[in-house]
């Protein structure tokens, strides 16, 4: 039974990475990532993990991929090139990923350790439920999780300071001086008055 | 199921990951193929941490997820400034850093 939910899932989450890859829609691709996204939960749950699980359907396939969704929404479709911009491109990475794949494969494979092909050892009830991951974040690693935490703000404030900042079109008065050459002739006007100067902004600030 | 199963499904998807970021062009698609490959490495983690027969390896996994949940938010960030700079959504003409 195990067997069959885990080949089920298995094959949910290649064929989900497979449309990721070869979607020329990036709509599409992120639709498959989410199917790649709900396979996986169902094979962490077999791994007996049930938080990790839970976190990957709530925060993956529910927050990250709304994100997602809207910036593909607000970028729109992008049009690839159909040939390859290096000759023979394609059959080069499919080589070098099969490479890896058996490389990979015959590693851990190789590796030696004995509990490879076994189940894994038999863990009491509440293996990997919220309670014992709480537990371990909670105290046992404490500072990374706050320092998680800090990251997914600075990130957060960063995404804002980089999507926000005015083009360089806009701001071409202000900083005339480090910017490459072609935009501080521009910036004059040809009538015979010079031009007021305007005050330049600073980096990332409001309109 | 043997935990070798996993781990392998695992080397699969990163496999397809990386295809996907040696082929494809678009970034956005690349991010997402960078979460493909994010994703095999949890899957890994969660493997290796029920062959133990220890949950500290799903820690790892939930902070994998966290470093992952950053890196999209500041590369769709990246995407939406390139996008409003009218510049080309496309990692071949994006090449000024190449040298």
């Amino acid at each position: 039974m195990e067997g069959v939910v885990f080949f089920i899932a298995a094959i949910g989450a290649v064929v989900g990475a497979v449309g990721v890859v070869a979607a020329r829609n990036p709509f599409y691709s992120v639709l498959a990532l989410i199917a790649h996204l709900f396979s996986l939960a169902v094979l962490f749950l077999l791994l007996t993990s049930a938080f990790v699980a839970a976190a990957q359907v709530v925060v993956y396939a529910g927050a990250v991929m709304v994100l997602y969704v809207f910036v593909v929404a607000y970028v729109g479709e992008a049009h690839e090139a159909k040939w390859d911009p290096v000759p023979g491109q394609r059959l080069f990475a499919g080589l070098l990923a099969f490479f890896l794949f058996v490389e990979i494969s015959a590693a851990i494979l190789s590796s030696g350790l004995k509990a490879l092909s076994t189940h894994g050892p038999d863990v009491p009830a509440g293996f990997g439920d919220p309670a014992a991951i709480g537990n371990l974040l909670l105290e046992k690693f404490l500072v990374p999780f706050e320092a998680s935490s800090l990251l997914l703000l600075i990130a957060a404030v960063g995404a804002i300071v980089l999507a926000n900042r005015k083009p360089r079109s806009d701001r071409q008065a202000g900083d005339g001086v480090v910017s490459s050459g072609h935009s501080a002739p521009k910036a004059r006007p040809e009538g015979a008055t010079p031009a007021p100067v305007t005050p330049s902004h600073p980096v990332g600030a409001p309109k | 199921m043997n935990i070798s199963w996993y781990i392998v499904l695992s080397a699969l998807l990163f496999t397809i990951g990386a295809i996907g970021i040696l082929v494809r062009r678009s970034p956005m698609v690349i991010l997402l193929c960078l979460e493909l490959m994010l994703n095999a490495g949890n899957l890994a983690l969660v493997a290796f941490s029920r062959e133990v027969g220890n949950a500290q390896g799903q820690v790892f996994a939930l902070v994998v997820m966290v470093v992952a949940a950053c890196e999209v938010v500041v590369g769709l960030g990246l995407i939406v400034a390139i996008f409003r700079r009218k510049l080309p959504l496309d990692v071949d003409d994006l090449r000024e850093l190449r040298g």
